[in-house]
């Protein structure tokens, strides 16, 4: 029973409706400006491309299947939905999805690396220690550079073939023992530097994903930085199979 | 102990700043880091110079007032433990300590160590409340809360709002100070009516003060005197999802 | 004695409505007028101070419609001090239904406070505790739950009954964020205007009415003058005169002081309560003392060696060289005498040269016996926070080493006097929280600060302080108006003094000091010689200080030395006042122990006859003026304790 002593008041004058707040007021797709709209666009590009990525990696390891199998996955990409799609459209479309995951996730990474940079004017005299994951950062930003680098050499060489040295004609399988020949090993010591990139990027961006996304508990992080882990060390491992197997004759 | 400490000199925010050095002898291990600036600040003095200003009050680690980088690290070495409540036992005759102020844009310097912390008001301005009008409330008995609910709450509700994990962040971000006080409110039956505009105003107003965003890296929770936990960045991320999605 | 202080006239309450206690709240409720909430928003009201009481007076005061102004020294509202009380807040809710009541609350309040408190306050204190609860679960403080999700409670300070609901051992801090929010809030709604890092150095007055104050901002040293049409003061007790204390390192005297040597009475200044657990000083470098929960003394032993001067190590002083003082001198409470008995049984073994520590000052909380009784897991689960703070802190670990304890100063009962309104002797003045005198009389129980905060914030102030701004609307004030312009150049002239001085001693040095003096004649035991002593030792103190004290730098700047010198002036004034008020209570009460007055047995003694009376001072720059205000006790019988 409350018997005693409450505030005599009539309308309280003080509650008035709370103030549209920028992203409350804004559309749909606006809101997710805010920073942390913009790391759920990074988190959701992110899985688009990391989707990508084993795909990408089930299909290399075609080539330890042979020759043919690997030139027939190669065409068969092509020519999905044939006869009633034209040729090459299934995957111009999945190209042109992972052109704007590419463009968003980007976009998402500089303007929250700018705004990082806005947001500390003045830096530490004493070199900041890093505690848990601090170099999480540099590695993304600086790596995730390099890896965009890689990529587009990657393009040029082994879908336009305008740096492979068999040229855009040859097929896939002979692109890539061409590329990884013996004498070239430095083109697969880069490409394994960018493998161990993308997947020290997949390391924290996996981890980075799912707290993004609203799924991170205490009693769960040890699981998912293990899943993620697991996932970046077979990533590495699945994209340096074949040009390894290549430098050192197991392909040919 | 004999110490070198590198402080921090601004005369207040439009001054540049610099690090000055200064030798103390005699330190003793049983001092506070505090007492120790303290012994430094009453030399200073009586030579006829500017004492160092520091931000203190209860010097028992729980006002969240003190707030100085050491050596690269917020609040100094020790773990879980706010600058007044670390010893000088943690150190070494000898050693040469920094001594920063934190670092941040909407933190800016008022003077050497003294940092000006009202973004951290202006956040729960925007919404870190339950609007309760005094005397309108129901009997306390009325709604259980579960216990592990209530305990998570309280977890998240220790913040103490000393800004050391925006000092650590790579980004400068205020992150775990907002997530903090929605995770503590989002979890009470009596936060759910305001818990998706809430978490909507608040990340609103952290990024107008000008903080960076979050990447996830940990380093907050990691100086975090008070151990406040990762997961409340990813409780406040769901409820801003949940509030977009509408 | 006649020159230190004169008498005058007595004081009453005259706002308490006469009839049974319990309807006493009701009454003056509805006896009191109201203000249209219409005109509310013409009316403003300052508020200092930003803890539970000053906290939650600015929400509610804003929420119904006045225009506050909130002042804090602190960078922000949230730090005030009330964040560091650990235990917990006593409500009569009586959800364990064991017998407790508003009444039974009542009657422990008046009891625990040693018969010095006006039963009116207590009562209406006891009635409003159970809507506190009510308002900060709303509000959503995490409070301790137990598996059906329902409110824990736990006995606390030796009550029978389990009334005391906290938060971990962090209620304070989740009491304040509920109230810093609410006031947030207020803030953002824009009934509250924040004045963060500033300073009351001063009362406006005018024609005997609070009219204002005088304050600093901090960072650019700007004098401002604020007006209002009533003046809060919520700034907290005044512990720190001592130096050495629990209180946070800012906390101080100056804006009950300042409104002091207006013309508010000051209230019973010799009530100190000194808390027997806290870690000791490890040096002269000691700048402040920390609490550790009375709950240490449920498990742990106190001694001392037997011998004077023994300096062996505590492992080494066979079990019969051992003094285990408390279980020896009380056999039937043993070590959980009530809190002042502890702290001065202590402070007698420390004076016999038995004390243990650096300099002497500390005896031992041994665990060892514990430990063997429930094993160190039970222990650990018990403690182990505790232990892991006192290691921190020492250095030593409890399961290794006996832990060493000191009394240290942790709560002033005295303050400005106040009517049953709050109201204090200046017209349109409230003192809210530890800041007035109202509710403990000379003891205060564990668990009743932080209700009692709340109470005056959220539920009497709010009710009150209507009756008083119903007379208005009021005057306006101008800056230019001769009682401002006053008040202002008071403050200008005593910060340039201060400025000019330009010594040979830091204000810090003095304050030790000073603190020193204090805890030495005015602490745990006081006796006539000791006092007119220490009266001798501030006045010089006060007068070396203003001729030696150095302060470095200028006013328009952040100056923390500055800010240190202004408050230590005040300490010196209130230290006489304290003393003098010390000198003159010749019986033992609560916190205040006279060694005239005490049983055979060395237990305090009141004098009912003599001095069952608040005194209240006023301050007339010479000697001080005492008014007496007599307590008479309708609803419980007075008693005399014992814990043999």
């Amino acid at each position: 029973m409350r018997d005693v002593s409450s505030v005599t008041r009539s309308t309280p004058v003080a509650t008035r409706p709370r103030p549209k707040t920028p992203s409350s007021a804004a559309g749909p797709l606006k809101r997710y400006r805010s920073s942390v709209g913009r790391k759920v666009v990074m988190a959701v590009t992110g899985a688009i491309l990391f989707l990508f990525v084993i795909t990408h990696m089930l299909g290399d390891l075609k080539a330890f299947l042979g020759r043919e199998d690997f030139n027939h996955y190669s065409y068969w990409l092509r020519s999905v939905g044939a006869p009633a799609l034209p040729h090459r459209v299934f995957l111009s479309s999945l190209e042109a999805g992972l052109v704007v995951a590419v463009i968003l996730h980007i976009w998402a990474a500089v303007s929250l690396a700018r705004q990082a940079r806005r947001a500390r004017p003045v830096r530490y005299a004493a070199r900041p220690k890093v505690h848990e994951n601090g170099y999480a950062t540099y590695v993304m930003r600086y790596g995730g550079v390099v890896i965009l680098l890689f990529v587009i050499w990657h393009l040029l060489d082994l879908t336009f073939g305008a740096v492979n040295p068999k040229g855009e004609n040859a097929t896939p399988y002979d692109k890539v023992i061409a590329d990884f020949d013996p004498a070239r090993w430095y083109i697969t010591l880069f490409y394994i530097v960018a493998v161990i990139l993308v997947g020290l990027h997949l390391r924290h961006g996996l981890f980075s994903a799912v707290q993004t996304l609203g799924w991170g508990r205490q009693g769960r992080y040890p699981a998912i930085r293990l899943v993620a882990d697991v996932t970046a060390a077979l990533v590495v491992l699945g994209f340096v199979a074949v040009p390894v197997g290549v430098t050192i004759g197991v392909l040919k | 102990m004999k110490l070198t400490l590198k402080i921090w000199r601004q005369q207040n925010t439009a001054d540049k700043g610099r690090m000055v050095s200064y030798e103390l002898d005699d330190v003793s291990p049983d001092m506070s880091f505090l007492e120790m600036l303290d012994i430094l600040n009453e030399r200073l003095i009586l030579e006829d110079e500017d004492p160092v200003a520091f931000d203190h009050d209860c010097r028992e680690g729980i006002c969240g007032m003190c707030s100085l980088v050491i050596d690269g690290t917020p609040h100094g070495p020790e773990k879980a433990t706010t600058t007044c409540q670390l010893h000088m036992r943690k150190f070494k005759d000898g050693d040469v300590i920094t001594i920063e102020p934190w670092r941040a844009r909407a933190f800016p310097v008022i003077k050497d160590l003294v940092v000006d912390r009202t973004a951290f008001d202006r956040i729960i301005q925007a919404g870190g409340y339950i609007s309760a009008p005094t005397g309108s409330a129901p009997e306390a008995a009325a709604i259980p809360v579960p216990k592990d609910d209530a305990n998570d709450a309280f977890d998240a509700a220790t913040c103490i709002g000393c800004g050391a994990c925006v000092a650590a962040c790579p980004n400068a971000s205020a992150m775990l100070f907002t997530a903090a006080k929605i995770t503590h409110l989002g979890l009470l039956p009596q936060g759910q009516p305001e818990r998706y505009d809430r978490v909507t105003a608040m990340v609103d107003q952290m990024d107008a003060e000008g903080f960076g965003g979050c990447t996830n890296t940990g380093e907050c929770t990691a100086v975090c005197p008070k151990g406040i936990p990762l997961e409340t960045i990813s409780r406040l991320n769901a409820d801003l999802l949940k509030a977009y999605r509408g | 004695m006649d020159e230190l202080f004169t008498e005058g006239a007595p004081i009453e309450d005259t706002k308490a409505p006469e009839g049974p206690l319990e309807e006493c709240w009701d009454k003056r409720r509805f006896g009191g007028k109201l203000v249209n909430p219409a005109n509310r928003r013409k009316l403003s009201v300052i508020v200092v101070g930003t803890g539970l009481a000053g906290g939650s007076a600015a929400a509610t005061l804003g929420e119904l419609g006045y225009q506050v102004k909130s002042f804090c020294y602190q960078d922000s509202p949230r730090r005030a001090h009330s964040i560091a009380a650990q235990g917990g807040i006593n409500a009569a809710k009586n959800y364990r239904n064991d017998g407790d009541s508003i009444q039974r609350l009542f009657y422990d309040t008046i009891k625990g406070g040693d018969y010095r408190s006006r039963e009116s306050n207590v009562y209406r204190l006891a009635q409003v505790s159970v809507e506190i609860i009510d308002q900060c679960v709303a509000q959503g403080v995490p409070f301790a739950r137990d598996y059906g999700g329902l409110l824990d409670t736990r006995s606390f300070g030796g009550v029978q009954v389990s009334r005391t609901f906290y938060a971990r051992g962090q209620t304070g801090q989740q009491l304040l964020l509920g109230a810093y929010q609410a006031l947030e809030r207020q803030v953002a709604a824009g009934t509250v205007q924040m004045f963060a890092r500033h300073e009351m150095l001063e009362l406006i007055v005018v024609d005997g009415v609070a009219r204002g104050i005088v304050a600093r901002d901090m960072v650019t040293g700007e004098i401002e003058t604020h007006t209002a049409d009533a003046v809060v003061l919520a700034s907290g007790g005044y512990g720190n005169v001592f130096f050495l204390s629990t209180n946070a390192k800012g906390c101080n005297v100056t804006a009950t002081w300042r409104a002091h040597r207006k013309g508010a009475l000051f209230a019973n200044p010799c009530f100190t309560q000194i808390h027997p657990t806290c870690i000791p000083p490890s040096g002269d470098h000691q700048s402040k003392l920390t609490l550790m929960s009375e709950s240490l003394r449920n498990d742990g032993r106190v001694w001392v060696p037997a011998k004077k001067g023994d300096t062996r190590k505590a492992a080494d002083i066979p079990e019969d060289e051992r003094d285990y003082y408390l279980e020896r001198i009380y056999p039937s409470f043993g070590n959980l005498v009530p809190r002042d008995i502890a702290s001065r049984a202590a402070k007698n073994v420390c004076d016999e040269g038995r004390g243990v520590g650096p300099g002497g000052l500390g005896v031992y909380l041994d665990f060892a016996d514990a430990i063997a009784r429930l094993g160190r897991d039970a222990v650990a689960a018990k403690y182990g926070n505790l232990f892991e703070m006192y290691e921190r802190i020492t250095g030593e670990d409890p399961f290794d080493v006996p832990m060493r304890i000191y009394p240290a100063v942790h709560y002033t009962m005295g303050g400005l006097w106040v009517d049953y309104d709050l109201q204090s002797t200046i017209p349109g003045l409230f003192v809210i929280g530890e800041a007035n005198f109202s509710d403990h009389g000379a003891n205060r129980l564990g668990a009743s600060a932080l209700m009692q905060g709340l109470a005056d914030g959220y539920f009497v102030l709010p009710n009150t302080i209507s009756d008083y701004l119903a007379k208005g609307p009021f005057e306006k004030i101008g800056e230019d108006h001769e009682a401002v312009v006053e008040a202002r150049e008071a403050v200008d002239s005593r910060i340039e003094k201060l400025l000019s001085i330009d010594g040979d001693r830091t204000p810090d040095s003095f304050h030790r000091e000073l603190g020193a003096v204090m805890w030495e004649y005015c602490g745990m035991e006081r006796h006539e010689v000791g006092l007119l002593k220490a009266i001798e030792r501030i006045r010089e103190l006060r007068e070396e200080f203003w001729t030696r004290v150095k302060v470095p730098g200028e006013n328009e700047e952040f100056n923390q030395n500055l800010e240190k010198a202004g408050r230590i002036a005040d300490f010196f004034e209130l230290a006489e006042l304290m003393c003098i008020d010390a000198l003159h209570r010749e019986e033992s009460c609560g916190g205040h122990f006279c060694t005239a007055s005490q049983t055979p047995d060395g237990e305090a003694l009141r004098d009912d006859e003599r001095f069952a009376y608040v005194a209240a001072w006023e301050y007339t720059g010479g000697a001080p003026v005492l008014h007496k205000e007599d307590l008479e006790y309708e609803n419980v019988k007075m008693t005399q304790r014992s814990y043999k």
